[in-house]
């Protein structure tokens, strides 16, 4: 790491400094579904404007294809993101590890803005 | 789903959702306040694709036979003695035949115990094969997104293939004066949705009241899926109520609900249209209270209903253990390979005809190739060793071969050499049975949407 990066990472913000919650979950057997909805407003509107989170930010951090991210959505009412993307496996099909999908929202706590 | 307001004006109907799966049971004392606000309907959604394909394949429910019981009695005993519809979708988790049977045989069993007697509708979920592959045929099948191919061989190795129904075979029923409702597979919403829909009430505001109630008190703060909730629907909005003191509504407890489990939360489809939440505002009214308006029905041109299917795909065995040594722990990828090779070559096993895994907990057992952290730091790994083989015969051999080989294989730097492997049970292999996957999850285009069968009975 050099003294450069260091300074940039210093002055980045995580994620779970402004997130209210953080969860993954099944949307049918096909898709993981991701939530994250911020403690304010201003946040959220500072994510929507600068388009913090893209199908490619999602792809990068799950290492997954960018055309396995069905959709990322800002949600006003609830001053949330949803990310859509493909299951690696469905549920409940041989070699899946996790049936409800509730434990696969840990790569977005490496988030930061 | 033409009926439309006319412009007189409709009283409140309130509908008592119990609880967010039937089964997951509900306090009494939350119900009765429920009651005493004098619901027009009291209904619950008792399914979800959620527990996996193994429910529907079997053909068993996911919930407790005692505890639906119990949920049921309470529900319908009320019902009955107050005149009040009990509409139930989804019957059994799963909501085809096997499943629906299943909760009519509760159902009648209540009736007799209780000495109810009522009108008792029945609507079946399944869709048999030959509609689906003329379906096919006739290209009215679209996969639902990432859905695997649907074939006619597809078609024909699926087993209870269901389809969720919208409001119309509700509708059909309750107008028939059937007391108590049992469905197979519904949209969730329809549950709710259908009645007030009959009456006239706006069915986009119907359908978005269904899909909060479907959860019961999920959608409230602090949420529970083993409370109740209310729900009024008025002419242009909704109103949602708790019905515990612990528990409120607030505009972001609604409105983040409408995320949960769903892939686009502007836009939800159902069966025949979807509700579009794109001018949908959420209010706090006061005294954990939420009045939502602006939730918009858009009918499709053509009626698309979900179809839902599962095939056999083997059966599984599965073997616990642990494993705590250093050494074995820093080489373990290439140990677990170098065992699998091994068990393949004794048992002279093709990939398609029998299948390993190992679910490496305290290394990647939970999110398997999403893991982002490539080199575990635990001083202990737990070992889900699973073998899939085309019959419990070659699924138990298979297993037993690859957990042998594991326990005494010698690795390179083994000093340990008296086995690999600490098991916490004896027997140390346990036989699964069949396992299933989904292979139906399609879009299809009917006709007429209460296509669905239906059945009277008097108790």
């Amino acid at each position: 790491m050099t003294a450069k990066t260091r300074i940039t990472r210093k002055n980045k913000k995580n994620i779970l400094r402004v997130a209210r919650v953080i969860r993954s979950k099944n949307s049918g057997p096909f898709e993981l579904t991701l939530d994250i909805m911020f403690r304010d407003r201003r946040h959220f509107d500072l994510f929507r404007e600068k388009k913090i989170i893209t199908a490619r930010k999602i792809a990068r951090l799950y290492r997954i294809p960018e055309s396995d991210v069905l959709k990322v959505v800002y949600f006003e009412p609830s001053q949330a993101i949803k990310i859509t993307m493909k299951r690696k496996i469905p549920s409940g099909a041989p070699g899946d590890t996790d049936i409800y999908g509730a434990q696969q929202h840990v790569p977005l706590f490496d988030l930061s803005f | 789903m033409s009926q439309k307001n006319t412009g007189r004006k409709l009283p409140p109907f309130k509908i008592l959702s119990t609880t967010a799966i039937l089964g997951y049971g509900f306090p009494e004392s939350s119900f009765r306040k429920g009651l005493s606000r004098k619901p027009d309907l009291i209904a619950a959604d008792a399914g979800s694709t959620d527990p996996g394909p193994y429910y529907l394949g079997a053909g068993k429910s996911f919930t407790n036979r005692s505890a639906v019981k119990r949920d049921l009695r309470l529900m319908i005993k009320a019902g009955v003695q107050n005149n009040i519809p009990v509409v139930i979708g989804t019957a059994g988790g799963s909501g085809a035949r096997p499943h629906l049977e299943w909760c009519l045989e509760i159902v009648r069993e209540i009736a007799r115990e209780e000495d109810l007697h009522f009108k008792l509708g029945i609507a079946y979920g399944d869709v048999d094969k030959e509609t689906v592959k003329k379906a096919l045929k006739e290209k009215r099948i679209k996969p639902l997104a990432f859905a695997p191919r649907l074939t006619p061989q597809v078609v024909e190795k699926s087993e209870n293939i269901v389809a969720q129904m919208g409001v119309e075979p509700f509708i059909k029923l309750l107008q028939e004066g059937c007391q108590v409702v049992v469905a197979g597979r519904s949209y969730d919403p329809a549950v709710f949705a259908a009645l007030p829909i009959s009456l006239g009430y706006d069915p986009g505001l119907a359908l978005h009241l269904g899909k909060i109630l479907e959860c019961a008190a999920i959608a409230a703060t602090p949420g529970s899926g083993s409370d109740c909730a209310l729900g009024i629907l008025e002419d242009d909005s909704f109103i949602l109520e708790a019905l515990s003191p612990e528990r409120k509504f607030t505009p972001q407890s609604a409105a983040a609900h409408t995320l949960y489990e769903k892939s686009d939360p502007y836009e939800l489809p159902g069966p025949g249209g979807l509700i579009n939440l794109r001018e949908c505002s959420f209010e706090d009214i006061g005294r954990g209270r939420v009045r939502v308006r602006g939730s918009r029905f858009v009918p499709a041109e053509k009626y698309w209903v979900k179809l839902e299917g599962v095939r056999l795909t083997g059966y599984r065995s599965v073997s616990l253990a642990g494993v705590r040594d250093p050494i074995m722990i820093s080489k373990i990828d290439s140990i677990l390979q170098a065992v699998e090779d091994r068990a393949r070559d004794i048992m002279k096993i093709k990939p398609e005809e029998g299948r390993i895994f190992f679910h490496v907990y305290g290394k990647n057992g939970v999110m398997g190739e999403l893991e982002p952290v490539k080199k575990t730091a635990s001083h202990e790994l737990g070992l889900v060793i699973e073998a899939i083989g085309r019959s419990q015969e070659e699924a138990d051999a298979l297993l037993a071969v690859t957990r042998s080989a594991l326990l005494h294989y010698g690795y390179e730097g083994r000093i340990a050499t008296a086995g690999n492997l600490a098991f916490p049970f004896s027997p140390s292999d346990v036989a699964m049975g069949k396992v299933y996957e989904f292979s139906i999850y399609h879009l299809m285009q009917v006709e007429d949407p209460a296509f669905f069968r239906t059945e009277t009975e008097e108790l």
